[in-house]
């Protein structure tokens, strides 16, 4: 099986559907003649061209509002946020226009729509908003943290006839994993098991995966404890049953987000566990999330505010 | 009725001049001041009235309110309620007529409180820069909310004319007369439709009742007398009733008999609204996501909603 970059995944998904679905077309900041930011939209422009594949200003309201207004009109919009931080200047299209359009008008105007990104970076640059985004019923919310998943759901985003917002991240796109060369799809709301565990539920998404796929080597090597890496793919729809049959296999579960702590992905999730299998734990749930100030821009602070597999150990054997 | 209501009582002349020069390819879309709009796209009183109501026979099912009438069978995309939330969006439909090759155009309208909006400025600027066929309506009411148009906003000639800063054509018309709004607007069709080029027109007008239910008395920044004025010397309706009956195209029996047909077609419309069922508690899901309403297999797959 090939071996490729997440960016190159991603690359490859809008690729595909751009040549599937000439109602698909790609608007953003460098998206073209510059080969996207983060290169995630490069050789597209060369190869579909200028109607295709479409620079914009900066000017984030502006294009994102037209992308779920060219919409309602049956276009499928792939719109791309240099960051999902600047995401915050056109935050009344997403979450008044893209979430809520559908609903008040009665369920006349679809919205089939993709807002795509990197949701990580530097302090002005690197917020995560799939937990306020999530917030909005009316809107999916989706985070891959491979490139297998990157692509799969990306293609699911782009069919999908809600608006999708896609959330990447920047230390992903250069890592690389297998990808099969034949299509697939992947569903959204439903997550993945990364590693099989008995003792302990790691529940991540996005980056966070990898940041639990290495604890639970660590825990595994060093500890004797074998815990299970619970991926959510996608934050809503959420797939509650893979979280609830995880712990009540492992009785214990270790919530692990970038996100920062207060009404976090995580917070939803452990609220869930409590409510839903509170009888199966043996321990409290906790949490690794970010630290909790503002992202730091001193390289090495900013590596111990994400959270770590050392802090995610640590916080395993405080349970285990 | 509960919740906002701002009514387009004295700028009939408006919604109705501009929106009669559509055809099926055009599109149309609003701010929050849109009842006249959604009448003049062919919405029945019935379908506005019951929405405004709250009820399930409403245009919107009685999820969207005053603000939020639909009708996208008529080309209506709404309805927003966050002012010049619209103007990107009036662009996106532009965009999709382009990218389609629909020589149609957008009309967006806006109230004079938008325009000092960033959404409506990264609009103007799009638009021009990618030859998008939208026509930017700005309603100039005088005020926005409470707020004069001389305490909210600089400008050199008019507002429009802030179009010239993104090489925009413009224009400045008055809205009491519909010939003239019809005529001047035109022009902005044409050069939508056949170049494609965005145009600002900015119509003069005036609203009766206050900016919502908030102040309708409506008498704290404006006078009872100019107010009084408007209806008596600039009432865009009495105005063309006045040169219909002089012109002998219409009699005086003949107005009358409208006036009285438009009531008892009010009045009906709020019989029906009153006797019309309420939406049910499960509809408060329902509309929420394409899937999940017609349960395909992706809206059965995970949680969509998360009720305790």
């Amino acid at each position: 099986m090939p071996v490729i970059t997440y960016r190159k995944a991603l690359n490859d998904a809008l690729a595909e559907e751009l040549a599937r679905d000439e109602n698909v077309v790609i608007i953003g900041e460098e998206v073209a003649q510059y080969n996207g930011a983060y290169k995630v939209t490069e050789e597209l422009w060369k190869r579909f061209g200028d109607k295709r594949v479409v620079d914009a200003p900066i000017s984030e309201a502006g294009f994102i509002g037209l992308g779920i207004g060219a919409s309602m009109l049956g276009l499928r919009p792939v719109v791309e946020l240099m960051f999902w931080s600047f995401a915050f200047v056109a935050y009344d299209q997403i979450v008044n226009n893209a979430g809520c359009i559908r609903y008040m008008s009665g369920g006349l105007v679809n919205l089939p729509l993709v807002i795509r990104g990197p949701a990580n970076g530097g302090t002005t640059h690197s917020h995560t908003p799939e937990s306020s985004l999530a917030n909005h019923p009316g809107v999916r919310v989706v985070c891959p943290a491979t490139a297998y998943d990157a692509k799969g759901l990306m293609k699911t985003a782009i069919r999908d006839n809600d608006p999708v917002f896609v959330m990447e991240n920047t230390l992903l796109y250069g890592e690389t994993w297998e990808v099969p060369e034949e299509e697939y799809l992947i569903p959204l709301g439903v997550a993945d098991v990364k590693r099989e565990g008995r003792d302990l539920s790691l529940i991540a998404h996005g980056r966070a995966v990898m940041t639990s796929l290495k604890a639970a080597k660590i825990l595994a090597a060093e500890h004797g404890i074998k815990a299970e890496v619970v991926d959510l793919r996608s934050i809503r729809p959420l797939d509650e049953e893979a979280i609830l049959q995880s712990v009540r296999k492992t009785h214990r579960a270790v919530l692990v987000d970038e996100n920062k702590p207060f009404c976090a992905v995580s917070a939803q999730i452990a609220a869930m566990i409590q409510e839903k299998a509170f009888d199966d734990l043996d321990a409290p749930v906790q949490r690794v999330c970010a630290l909790d100030a503002p992202a730091i821009y001193s390289p090495p602070l900013e590596k111990q505010q994400l959270p770590t597999a050392e802090r995610v150990v640590e916080k395993v054997l405080s349970i285990a | 009725m509960g919740g906002f209501l701002h009514l387009y009582v004295g700028q009939e002349a408006v919604a109705v001049g501009t929106i009669s020069l559509c055809d099926e390819d055009d599109q149309i879309i609003g701010g929050y001041r849109t009842h006249g709009h959604a009448l003049a796209v062919g919405l029945t009183m019935n379908a506005c009235m019951a929405e405004l109501f709250g009820k399930a026979t409403g245009c919107s099912k009685g999820k969207g309110g005053s603000m939020h009438f639909f009708a996208p069978d008529k080309n209506f995309w709404g309805g927003h309620g966050v002012v010049a939330g619209q103007t990107p969006l009036g662009l996106g439909l532009a965009f999709a007529l382009k990218y389609k090759g629909v020589k149609g155009c957008c009309l967006c309208f806006l109230g004079d409180g938008a325009v000092n909006q960033g959404a409506y400025h990264e609009s103007l600027n799009l638009a021009s820069l990618w030859n998008l066929p939208v026509i930017y309506i700005v309603e100039n009411n005088r005020y926005s909310m409470g707020t004069s148009l001389q305490r909210s906003s600089v400008y050199r000639k008019c507002l429009a004319a802030r179009a010239e800063g993104y090489d925009i054509e413009w224009d400045r018309f008055n809205g009491e007369d519909i010939y003239e709004v019809r005529a001047r607007t035109w022009k902005a069709i044409q050069r939508a439709r056949h170049e494609p080029r965005p145009s600002v027109l900015e119509i003069a007008t005036y609203r009766y009742y206050g900016h919502s239910v908030s102040d309708a008395n409506a008498k704290k920044y404006r006078s009872p007398e100019e107010i009084e004025r408007h209806r008596k010397l600039h009432d865009p309706i009495q105005l063309w009733q006045k040169r219909l009956l002089e012109e002998g195209i219409l009699t005086a029996d003949q107005a009358a008999e409208m006036d009285e047909g438009a009531a008892a077609e009010a009045a009906e419309a709020v019989r029906f609204a009153e006797e019309s069922p309420l939406p049910q508690k499960a509809d408060l899901f329902s509309d929420v996501y394409y899937e999940v309403d017609r349960q395909t297999r992706a809206g059965r797959t995970g949680r969509y909603f998360f009720n305790d």
